[in-house]
């Protein structure tokens, strides 16, 4: 039976055949397909990375963000906080300030009339004292003639003189 | 595999009602004749009778190769297209001409003639070098046309789109296989260097599949049943693993480790024949498998024409059944034919992979050669 004997012809010319086919799509089929085949899956793969890395960022960008806006709604209070607290101080110390001037006009303007009242005793006693005096000369220019009614007059007079 | 049992039944239960009726068959019965089934064809032979079926004959003429490729007869005159003879004789030289010349085995030419069994052979006897293209060759062009074309373009189809794009149409389906082929086949079994076979697995696995699924089309060759076909795929595959194959393995093999030394002369012969039975292992696995689904599918269609022999109204009803029948185990024959090719692919992966294995194995050898063996046997 031919069956099991290998015919040399169709071994021959299989052996043509597969090599054949074997070079050409090696080298025009398989090559492009199993490279884009790789590269494809690469390239999901990089992507499949690239969006895990995309959340991972997005996450991170969030929280971010929202310790960011703690710390901004932190500062506000604060800075209100801050404000509130100048514009007392400043108001308070308007206040003081206003008031110790106030005093120190007050004072000032005390001790000014003390003094001006003072010069003006002094100058009234002054006055008054040269007055007398001139008084006294001319009276005594007229009635002293004895020493006796002098010295009385005298005495009278200064009795007579107070210092308010 | 169960697909395998199912059909060995089939062949075995068939076999034993064929030997029951092929004495009947031998009663004249023209009537037989008169359903034009292009399956159930008869080449002329000076020892064929008119009128007779001889139904082993029938099949084997239908499962082996010609110098001609017959279609169907019309009555006694078969309808065939000639294919060109070429033979090498080393006293005659090259000689080319139709096999149409032969006048199907009635005439020589040439000093060449027909044998009974439809080969060639020089009337003095001598030795010569027959390389005609046979049916089978013919068959094999127009698979490798086939293939060519196929893959030639849907490469370009991926230039075109680049890798990004989703593949579309008849890419997608040849990507489907492409990686499955590198995902369950080349890379479990050669490891990280499986880049290197990519190419001759997946054209051994295509080559197979459509050479494979052209031989089931009707009046179609029967070219991965041939011995001459699957050998010299095999013997392709035995060069790659010898070329391949790495220190550790000729070390493995020479100098068994852990072996007391009277073992060693026993174990040495024993692994050399193992080595020399992967590729015979290759060959008969594809081309018995591929052969038997042809005869069984053979069987079935002539089934009709036996009953037909005992009574024609009992060969007419039982041609549904055959039909049906045939028909099934036709869809099964497409299974096999990519089971069997992505057989031949892994096994191929396989021994290769026992080839290429280095140090690296040396922790889980024991598992990993009982798991390979194993699955050897399961295919």
């Amino acid at each position: 039976m031919g069956l099991l004997t290998p015919d040399f012809g169709l071994f021959f010319w299989t052996l043509l055949a597969f090599l054949l086919v074997l070079f050409v799509l090696g080298k025009f089929a398989w090559k492009p397909i199993l490279n884009s085949l790789s590269e494809r899956e690469n390239s999901i793969a990089k992507s499949l990375a690239t969006a895990e890395q995309a959340r991972k960022e997005m996450a991170s960008l969030k929280s971010e963000n929202e310790s960011l806006l703690q710390k901004a709604r932190e500062e506000r209070s604060l800075m209100l906080k801050e404000a509130k607290d100048n514009a007392e101080k400043l108001i308070s110390d308007a206040t003081a300030k206003a008031k110790s001037e106030y005093e120190r006009i007050v004072a000032d303007a005390q001790s000014a009339i003390t003094q001006q009242k003072q010069a003006a005793l002094t100058e009234v006693k002054n006055q008054v004292g040269n007055l007398v005096i001139e008084v006294a000369e001319k009276v005594l220019r007229k009635q002293l003639a004895n020493k006796g009614e002098q010295e009385s007059l005298i005495k009278d007079l200064v009795d007579n003189v107070k210092l308010n | 595999m169960a697909s395998k049992s199912v059909k060995l039944l089939w062949a075995l239960s068939f076999s034993v009602i064929l030997t029951l009726f092929s004495f009947q068959v031998r009663a004249a019965e023209p009537a037989a004749e008169q359903a034009a089934e292009p399956v159930a064809e008869a080449t002329a032979q000076p020892t064929h009778e008119a009128g007779k079926m001889d139904i082993s004959h029938e099949i084997f003429s239908h499962i082996q190769d010609a110098h001609d490729w017959h279609l169907f007869s019309i009555g006694e005159n078969p309808v065939t297209i000639p294919l060109p003879v070429i033979i090498y004789s080393p006293t005659n030289g090259l000689s080319t001409f139709m096999s149409s010349r032969f006048e199907h085995g009635h005439a020589a030419y040439n000093g060449y003639q027909l044998n009974k069994d439809g080969k060639v052979e020089a009337l003095d006897g001598s030795k010569i070098y027959d390389i005609s293209l046979t049916k089978n060759v013919v068959a094999m062009f127009l698979a490798v046309i086939l293939i060519l074309i196929l893959f030639l373009r849907v490469s370009k189809k991926y230039k075109e789109n680049g890798p990004d794009k989703a593949p579309s149409g008849m890419q997608n389906a040849v990507e489907a296989c492409v990686v499955f082929i590198r995902d369950e086949v080349a890379i479990p079994n050669l490891g990280k260097d499986y880049k290197r076979f990519m190419p001759l697995i997946l054209t051994i696995f295509f080559f197979i599949w459509i050479a494979n699924m052209l031989g089931l089309i009707p009046g179609g060759a029967n070219l991965t049943g041939n011995i001459a076909v699957t050998c010299c795929l095999a013997v392709i595959a035995f060069v790659v693993m010898l070329f391949t194959s790495k220190k550790h393995f000729w070390g493995h093999l020479f100098n068994p480790p852990g072996m007391p030394t009277a073992v060693k002369f026993i174990l040495v012969p024993i692994e050399l024949i193992s080595l020399i039975i992967k590729p015979i292992a290759l060959m008969i696995r594809l081309f018995a498998n591929m052969l038997a689904g042809h005869i069984v599918i053979a069987c079935f269609v002539l089934l009709i024409f036996i009953f037909a022999n005992l009574n024609v109204w009992i060969g007419g009803s039982f041609s549904v059944i055959s039909v049906a029948l045939s028909v099934f185990s036709m869809l099964i024959e497409l299974l096999v034919t990519a089971i069997q090719a992505y057989i031949f692919a892994n096994l191929t992966a396989i021994f290769i992979g026992q080839m290429i294995e280095d140090h690296s194995h040396h922790a889980g050898e024991e598992g990993f050669d009982h798991t390979d063996t194993e699955r050897e046997l399961s295919l």
